[in-house]
């Protein structure tokens, strides 16, 4: 490890101007899950860690009287899987905060912190894509608004530029009829980076044809994908073998890829489709 | 005093006070408070940080090294390469589990003309702190000349295939040597009777290819190693080893030190599984102490552990294996290659003498290689070979059971090895257990019980492993309160300083807990052979056992000069009593051993028993294993339901000791069937080399292992000890197989049997 300077921030200004001054080696320091270890194994050059986690407006989790959400982009993993109105009404973001490593990093690591990652893998970004979230940005020219399934670019990449980080994720409220359910393939039980993931939100009409749904994917591009024409197979259509399969197969489609050694090419795509047809069964079962 | 849940003792073992109860271990209070020190907690005053330069690429020609920009960088204080070395010997040196060639010791330490895997040691660096040893590291330019990587064992044999070492011949059976050199370092051939007869009488004759891969021991402490050279031109050596004495036997005619000059300090270790036999660190630590007059500590982070330590084998297998329709196995034709590493010395040989051995099958052809590729050297991984060749020969007659119709223990008990038999290598058998381990699988609640549900399977394999015996010492005092200081040579990996203490105990007749082990440095005890093979409980426990008839000796004589008698007429008895001829007045004499301890310094000094065996006898062991299987047909996946282990033990000094070898065994077994594997890309780049992306299985990924303790004890030691460490990671793989084949109806021809590999095998089966 090289040596890395460290500065806390106290509001959001001082943290933009902090990572401003320190260019292009300045990094914001949520959890550290990640970016700890890139600059220790020197996979990414650091020389200053800009820790944002003591800005009240990146840590917390508010409730909108409509039924939004916005939860702090540093906001750690257990609070998030540990309040209940969350629980209760984004079952999906359980699903993935309680994935996130083990129990010991998911007391610092945040979905900020994997969504700014970038990680085609990343197991916070298909949940965050399907519930429709918005990434609040803030930077030298103020605050911007991104769509998740925007954000990312490429692996390890995404749109935040020099002195920009993310503050806080928006989420609209479920609809009534609505469930969610995100899940992972890794060939152990515990302990793995995703061969391949998949995140579905669908809501059903009274007659059990679906009313509206997003799928989305991932490991299987250089980014996590919104599979539209997934949800397009599903969309108006009674939620049964042949709807399903139609979405499965347009996750199939849109699936891109590598061979490496968690997976390969074919194994990925395949479970891909899999994974498609199971979070939607299982999202329908919440939905019901 | 902390004691142990009390639980029944065997029925074979009521015999004893000691053997077969449980006792907390003597070192288990420092290792759960974290007292125990292990190789990277040593601080030594005015010590150096060192770090190694590896290799980029798998197969590389040496150009140039130039380590100018990093002496000159401030906080370093020494840079070596492999030309700072004694040129070595041209001599075969002991390495623990065999013997090697020291200038491939040397060169495998650090890399002479040519790099021959992506991690191999290139240069090593010593500074003030390990973030500039670090830096340093980036400023020594090597110049290489890229030669084409040699990664598969298949293709390494074949001619024309480019050569790791120009000097390498195919060592035949004969003792000839190929005219042209290979990268095929060796070939052995084991016989019995004749095999186209054999096959010619067989009804069903099945033969398959198998590929595995390279795999890990996964011990969680990295390798390390510390040394001081003194001014007086002798050297300290700290490391975790399994062998203090194999460490010492390395690195002195490296450095061209006698071994008087050369003491190693075993430090405790966390893990060896005999990954940490052979030297990687030591002599860089030693040479860079002794340039710079400091201590210098190397450690090894985990990416280093996985590309450059020894990992054992992968391996391409054929097996034609032949049987009548009752079950009868007539004929087998084995052929094993096994992938050595960059230089010569895979476990094939031994793969080779188990592969059969638990059946009496009258013709028998065993075909071994010993092939060299661009990887790390292999080391030895708990039984090895064993795990490799037997999963192909299990796997093989898993399937002819099918074919025949045949219950797959049935056709193991009609073929089995009993007393008497011999092996095609030509190892006779005495007491085994292996019929009894067949009979205790078929009585066990587990094989009598129902599995039920769709893709749900069992299977089921048997394992042989030999055991070994060697050099073992122990020394013991008799202090003046009766408690016994023991010092052995023996890394403790197991709960050996227990099993260890415990025949002392059981021979002296006192209690375990008076009796203290302590592992020592290479100049505190006499030599003692490595923590592997399954040897410790049985040659250490040996020398423990007769430590303690030397004690009782000395005390029979002491009483003897007490009592002013003859000492042929003194007794030691089994309760630790020590009684005389009746006095004078026609009163019993006697001692209890505290009494007795108690007047020892008084009435002509302390009492030293002490121990060197060197046992070539061992005690076979065998293990039959049960599994229960479920995959999902949609993903691959393979979860374990159920898991039952078998195992002759001989007779199991310390039961919970031998049914955590028992699971550890498993684990690591299944670990293999499942998802380990070294991967590797083209040009020979590790890709996995993390415990994120190698994938051992986790504590989630295992149901509770049922381990049963078959005691038939070996009649050739003192307490019937066989040995149990190695052969419980043997029968997981071919079992787990035959459960997926059950489940699903695909025999699998690879490990691991990922979820990847059984995918490609089923629903993404393109043929």
């Amino acid at each position: 490890m090289q040596a890395v300077k460290y500065a806390r921030a106290e509001s959001v200004e001082e943290a933009v101007r902090l990572l401003q001054e320190g260019g292009e080696g300045a990094r914001p320091l949520a959890g550290g899950t990640d970016v700890i270890v890139q600059a220790r194994e020197r996979t990414r050059d650091i020389d200053l860690f800009v820790d944002i986690k003591h800005i009240p407006e990146v840590v917390d989790i508010r409730h909108g009287a409509d039924g939004s959400l916005t939860i702090g982009a540093a906001t750690p993993c257990y609070q998030i899987y540990g309040d209940d109105a969350i629980a209760e009404r984004f079952p999906i973001l359980v699903d993935s905060c309680s994935l996130i490593g083990g129990t010991a990093i998911q007391g610092r690591a945040s979905l900020g912190g994997n969504l700014c990652n970038s990680s085609p893998a990343a197991d916070g970004i298909p949940s965050l894509i399907v519930l429709e979230g918005q990434v609040e940005i803030a930077g030298p020219n103020g605050r911007r608004t991104v769509p998740v399934e925007d954000f990312c670019t490429a692996p390890g990449r995404n749109v935040l530029g020099s002195g920009e980080f993310a503050v806080s994720l928006s989420f609209p409220a479920p609809a009534e009829g609505s469930g969610s359910r995100f899940l992972r393939f890794i060939p152990r039980n515990e302990m793995d980076i995703a061969v391949t993931n998949a995140a579905t939100q669908l809501r059903l009409n009274g007659d059990g044809s679906v009313a509206w749904a997003r799928v989305a994917i991932g490991a299987v591009a250089p980014t996590p994908l919104l599979v539209s024409d997934a949800a397009d197979a599903l969309v108006g259509r009674p939620l049964n073998e042949d709807s399903i399969a139609a979405a499965a197969a347009a996750s199939r489609a849109a699936a891109n890829p590598i061979d490496d050694m968690r997976g390969s090419i074919r194994q990925r795509v395949h479970l891909a489709g899999v994974l498609t047809e199971r979070t939607i069964r299982q999202a329908a079962e919440r939905a019901a | 005093m902390v004691t142990a849940q009390s639980q029944p003792q065997s029925k074979e073992t009521e015999q004893y006070n000691v053997i077969g109860t449980r006792p907390i271990r003597h070192d288990g209070v420092d290792k759960v408070t974290g007292a125990a020190q292990y190789g990277a907690d040593l601080n030594l005053p005015g010590m150096l940080a060192g770090r190694v330069l590896r290799s980029p690429h798998a197969h590389a020609r040496i150009v140039s090294i130039d380590t100018s920009k990093a002496e000159a960088l401030d906080g370093v204080k020494a840079v070596i390469t492999n030309a700072d070395f004694p040129r070595a010997a041209d001599a075969e040196i002991d390495t623990g589990e065999g013997t090697a060639n020291l200038r491939w010791v040397l060169d495998n330490v650090i890399a002479s003309d040519k790099v021959l895997y992506k991690g191999h040691a290139v240069a090593a660096v010593a500074a003030t702190d390990h973030h500039i040893a670090e830096d340093a590291l980036e400023l020594i330019q090597v110049e290489y000349e890229v030669l084409t990587p040699v990664l598969d064992v298949r293709d390494a044999m074949v001619d024309g295939s480019p050569l790791l070492h120009d000097s390498l011949h195919t060592k035949e059976l004969d003792g000839s040597s190929s005219d042209n050199a290979s990268n095929t370092a060796s070939h052995l051939q084991f016989t019995k009777g004749d095999t186209e007869e054999g096959f010619a009488e067989a009804d069903v004759v099945i033969e398959r290819e198998f590929e595995t891969s390279m795999a890990h021991q996964g011990y969680i402490e990295p390798h390390n190693g510390t040394a001081y050279w003194r001014a007086d031109g002798t050297l300290d050596v700290w490391t975790s080893t399994q062998g203090a004495f194999v460490v010492r036997d390395s690195v002195a005619p490296l450095l061209q030190l006698s071994p008087s000059q050369v003491k190693v300090t075993p430090m405790e270790i966390g893990g060896g599984f005999g990954g940490k036999i052979p030297v990687y660190l030591e002599p860089l630590a030693a040479l860079l102490s002794q340039r710079t007059g400091r201590p210098v500590k190397l450690t090894m982070n985990r990416e280093e552990v996985l590309l450059a330590t020894g990992p054992t084998s992968g391996t391409y297998m054929r097996v034609r294996m032949g049987a009548k329709s009752d079950g009868t196995i007539t004929a087998a034709d084995v052929h094993l290659a096994f992938e050595a590493g960059a230089y010569p010395g895979s476990p094939v040989g031994a793969g080779a003498m188990c592969s059969l051995a638990p059946y009496d099958i009258p013709n028998q052809k065993i075909d071994g290689y010993d092939v060299v590729v661009n990887k790390p050297k292999t080391a030895a991984y708990r039984a090895p070979g064993a795990p490799q060749a037997e999963f192909a020969t299990e796997s093989v007659l898993n399937e002819l059971a099918e074919q025949i119709g045949q219950d797959p223990l049935e056709m193991r008990l009609k073929n089995a090895s009993v007393e008497g038999n011999t092996t095609a290598a030509g190892m006779p058998f005495g007491v085994i257990g292996n019929v009894e381990c067949m009979t205790a699988a078929q009585e066990s609640p587990h094989w009598q019980s129902e599995l039920e549900g769709p893709n749900r399977g069992r299977g089921v394999a048997q394992g042989f492993w030999f055991n070994i015996g060697f050099e073992s010492s122990a020394y013991a005092q008799v202090n003046g309160d009766g408690t016994i200081p023991l010092v052995l040579g023996s890394t403790d990996i197991g709960g050996t300083r227990a099993s260890i203490a415990m025949q002392l105990a059981e021979t002296l007749g006192i209690s375990s807990d008076d009796v203290h082990p302590h592992v020592v440095d290479t100049n505190s005890v006499g030599y003692t052979q490595v923590t592997g093979g399954s040897r410790t409980t049985f040659a250490g426990g040996w020398a423990a056992y007769e430590c303690a008839m030397d004690i009782r000796k000395q005390m029979e004589q002491r009483a003897a000069q007490i009592w002013e008698c003859d000492a042929g007429d003194v007794a030691y008895g089994d309760d630790a009593i020590i009684r005389g001829p009746a006095d004078e007045d026609g009163n019993d004499r006697q001692f209890s051993f505290k009494e007795l301890a108690g007047q020892l310094a008084t009435s002509g000094g302390h009492i030293v028993g002490r121990a060197d065996v060197n046992k070539t006898s061992s005690g076979p062991a065998f293990a039959t294993h049960i599994v229960d299987v479920e995959v999902d047909p949609d993903t691959g996946k393979v979860d374990i339901l159920r898991y039952t282990a078998v195992q002759d033990a001989g007779t199991a000094i310390h039961p919970a000791y031998v049914e955590g070898q028992m699971q550890g065994g498993v684990a690591q077994g299944v670990g293999m069937a499942l998802n380990e594997e070294y991967f590797y890309d083209d040009s020979g780049d590790l890709k996995n080399a993390s415990l994120l992306d190698y994938r051992m299985p986790t504590a989630l990924d295992l149901p509770m292992i049922e381990p049963i303790i078959v005691e038939v004890p070996n009649p050739g030691h003192p307490y019937g000890v066989r040995g149990v460490g190695e052969v419980p990671i043997i029968p997981p793989a071919p079992a787990v197989r035959a459960a997926i084949a059950s489940a699903i109806g695909v025999h699998m021809t690879e490990l691991p049997m990922s979820p990847r590999a059984i995918l490609d095998a089923t629903v993404l089966d393109e043929d």
